[in-house]
């Protein structure tokens, strides 16, 4: 069930300009992507695996759309080529909203396993990263979204356990 | 005929439609024989062609034509079923055939053994999907731009590549240019 966050999630992607989104699910983003399925400014198509979302991203932005991709921390294992020979290589602007598993409240242990590589793979990348661990810090997503258009570069969002437990 | 054959008989029709090319050995080949604003040539992320083609396709209505391989297909085959779920008619998915992987040294692949790539697509959910052989690839793609249906085409030819440079043009350059083409 969608909550107020989820709502205002979607809110600040589509007051952004944001109107192509593509996702791989993750349990912490089912009400986000739920926001996303009824919002009709956002196309909204889903994809088997992140590199293949963010191929579609790259054609979207191409074909004058304002693309972002929905996904979880673990797919970084899938991305680093994508986003080092596609993404960055062609300047493509691309917030990326990750959940962020395997932090404090993960019932997976397997998860935390990707969770120790997440921000040394977005550091090694050079990916400007913001960390949402409480509520009050999803006050900074207009302002990501807005720099991640004028830098044209991928950004991460990175959406822990705490701060999805805190939303209403 | 080899892929650079086959190219030869597309540039009339492909001359003018936006056309997404596959890293390596055919993006080097197009440019060479017939650059084009209206190109985007791929020069890394192998399997991606398809999935840019067709996100080019869904934002916007002019006609693109994404030139993939057999390789790059069997790397990122699930994109059939996002293609075929979600389908756009002003999308066509040229698959040229070789059964290998030319850019690396002409090493089989298993399209060109046991896996037929027309079935796949087909088992995916396209509507409209036709094998070819090589002669017949540009009548094909131009039936399909005719048609306004979405359309995968696998056009069967042989293995080989012919000796061009590779495109030392700037990325950003490459999609600037051609954004420029996708607008105007
Ligand atoms: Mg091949």
């Amino acid at each position: 069930m969608a909550k107020t966050l989820d709502k205002r999630i979607i809110g600040d992607f589509t007051a952004a300009g944001v109107d192509f989104v593509t996702s791989v699910p993750c349990k912490q983003l089912a009400g986000t992507i739920e926001v996303l399925d009824q919002t009709p400014a956002i196309t909204h198509v889903p994809s088997n695996k992140e590199d293949e979302g963010m191929g579609l991203c790259a054609g979207a932005y191409m074909g004058g759309m304002r693309p972002a991709i929905f996904m979880q921390n673990t797919a970084l294992g899938v991305v680093v080529n994508t986003l080092a020979t596609l993404i960055q290589f062609y300047q493509i602007p691309l917030p990326m909203l990750i959940s962020y598993r395997g932090e404090v409240g993960e019932p997976v242990a397997c998860q935390v396993e990707m969770a120790l590589h997440t921000k040394a793979i977005l550091n090694q990348l050079h990916i400007p990263t913001y960390h949402f661990h409480t509520l009050a810090d999803v006050e900074e997503l207009p302002g990501i979204l807005a720099h991640t258009q004028m830098c044209k570069k991928p950004v991460a969002i990175l959406t822990d356990a705490s701060f999805w437990r805190a939303a209403t | 005929m080899i892929r650079n054959d086959v190219l030869k008989t597309l540039l009339p029709i492909i001359r003018d439609e936006l056309v997404v090319c596959n890293i390596g050995a055919p993006s080097q080949e197009l440019h060479a024989l017939d650059d084009q604003p209206t190109n985007f040539y791929m020069l890394g992320t192998m399997g991606l062609s398809s999935s840019i083609g067709f996100g080019l396709a869904l934002a916007q209505d002019k006609p693109v034509i994404s030139i993939d391989g057999d390789g790059s297909i069997l790397t990122n085959m699930a994109t059939l079923s996002t293609i075929a779920n979600n389908p756009r008619d002003n999308f066509i998915l040229l698959i040229i055939d070789n059964g290998s992987y030319g850019s690396t040294g002409d090493q089989p692949t298993y399209a060109g053994r046991k896996t037929s790539l027309a079935a796949v697509a087909t088992a995916c959910g396209c509507d409209h999907v036709v094998e070819v052989d090589a002669a017949q690839t540009a009548a094909a793609v131009k039936a399909a731009l005719e048609a306004r249906k979405m359309t995968i085409i696998v056009s069967k030819c042989d293995s080989g590549n012919v000796q061009v440079p590779v495109i030392d043009r700037n990325p950003i350059v490459i999609r600037e240019r051609f954004m420029e083409a996708v607008e105007a």
